[in-house]
């Protein structure tokens, strides 16, 4: 916070000098024009510089309005939430050479800085707030059994209907199931937390992540014309088509069937 | 250099191929839980061409595990091998019969 406190006096006081570097030299111009003037024509020549002298204020004023609205925190913010990252970084190196001195660097730091204390969305991609899916809860029902208790919990977070993802998770585990009173999922079969997670993970990839944008706030249709599924964004409005879940092959586990005779 | 560019016979817009042009055969590799610790690896969908007697006998001395191949009605002939075969097999189809790996599907946790 001491570099932030620090520069904007430096940057101030550069423009301050600058400003008057530029009044001195234009206004020396000024004066000799308007003795020069003043040696060849009386009346009229006076008004003329007048009127220049007024343009110049004028535009002195544009400079300076310019320059405060560039120090001011908020509206510099907002110019650079319309203006890109890199866009930024050029104004950055632009004025650095313009002011000549304050490193690159700490002008950087500084930006990032500013960036994170108003707007921590657009600083950074990962540092802001992200959609958090709770860690599966897996229990053993029985030996043979497992228990997922918070099936409609990460169904809610992901903008799914439950019983997609449950089908997903019969298909890929090769298993069956069902839901018991408490709205919990009951799988055939013995399965780790660690190994639903890594199943999920896959789940998210292909029916909830935006392959476009890579956000997750997505809508899964189903298209009653074509009987396809799509995966539309909410965030960027891109779709695209999502295939449908397939069991596949099951191999015959335990007792065989009885051939009929 | 005085060949007109333009001209060349190239459509920016044709299919590149790698897109989805064949979108069924994919291969299937799937795990099942049997009872206690055992587990049953199936690869489904392998190419026509290949015999897969001849696969499975390559695949059953190099994994040291038995295997057989079951008919299936609607999927054809799956390979079915004993113990969880998935990544060893996955490897094997790309570097013995040089299968592009993007069509191979590992599916389980």
């Amino acid at each position: 916070m001491n570099e932030l406190g620090f520069d904007p006096s430096l940057k101030k006081k550069k423009k301050v000098k600058k400003e008057a570097s530029e009044e001195a030299p234009s206004m020396k111009e000024e004066d000799m024009f308007a003795g020069l003037k003043k040696k060849k024509k009386s009346k009229k020549v006076d008004e003329k510089t007048d009127e220049k002298i007024d343009d110049f204020d004028k535009s002195l004023k544009d400079l300076s309005i310019d320059d405060s609205s560039k120090s001011d925190v908020t509206d510099f913010d907002k110019e650079l939430e319309k203006a890109g990252l890199d866009e930024i970084k050029k104004e950055e190196t632009k004025s650095n050479q313009e002011l000549g001195g304050l490193p690159y660097n700490a002008l950087l730091s500084r930006f990032f800085q500013i960036l994170k204390a108003n707007n921590p969305e657009l600083a950074g991609s990962r540092s802001g707030p992200k959609f958090r899916i709770p860690p599966p809860v897996c229990q053993r029902e029985g030996s043979k059994k497992t228990l997922f208790a918070n099936v409609q919990e990460i169904a809610t977070v992901l903008q799914r209907n439950p019983e997609h993802l449950i089908q997903y998770l019969f298909a890929e585990l090769g298993t069956s199931g069902s839901i018991d009173g408490e709205k919990r999922l009951v799988l055939r079969g013995k399965f780790q937390p660690k190994q639903m997670e890594s199943v999920l993970r896959r789940y998210i990839i292909e029916y909830v992540t935006c392959k476009t944008c890579k956000s997750m706030n997505t809508e899964l249709k189903r298209e009653s014309a074509n009987r396809l599924h799509f995966l539309s964004c909410n965030s960027c409005g891109s779709t695209r088509s999502v295939s449908s879940i397939k069991a596949g092959f099951q191999a015959q586990i335990g007792k065989r069937k009885k051939a009929v005779i | 250099m005085s060949t007109i560019q333009n001209l060349n016979a190239f459509d920016p817009f044709a299919d590149t191929g790698d897109s989805e042009a064949q979108p069924t055969n994919y291969i299937h590799i799937r795990i099942q839980q049997r009872n206690g610790r055992k587990t049953l690896t199936t690869v489904q969908g392998l190419p026509e061409e290949y015999d897969l007697k001849k696969i499975l006998k390559v695949i059953k001395k190099d994994f040291a595990c038995n295997g057989n191949i079951v008919k299936d009605d609607e999927l054809g002939e799956v390979i079915q091998l004993q113990g969880d075969q998935r990544g060893k097999v996955g490897e094997f189809l790309v570097s013995q019969l040089q299968l592009p790996k993007k069509n191979i599907k590992i599916h389980g946790f």
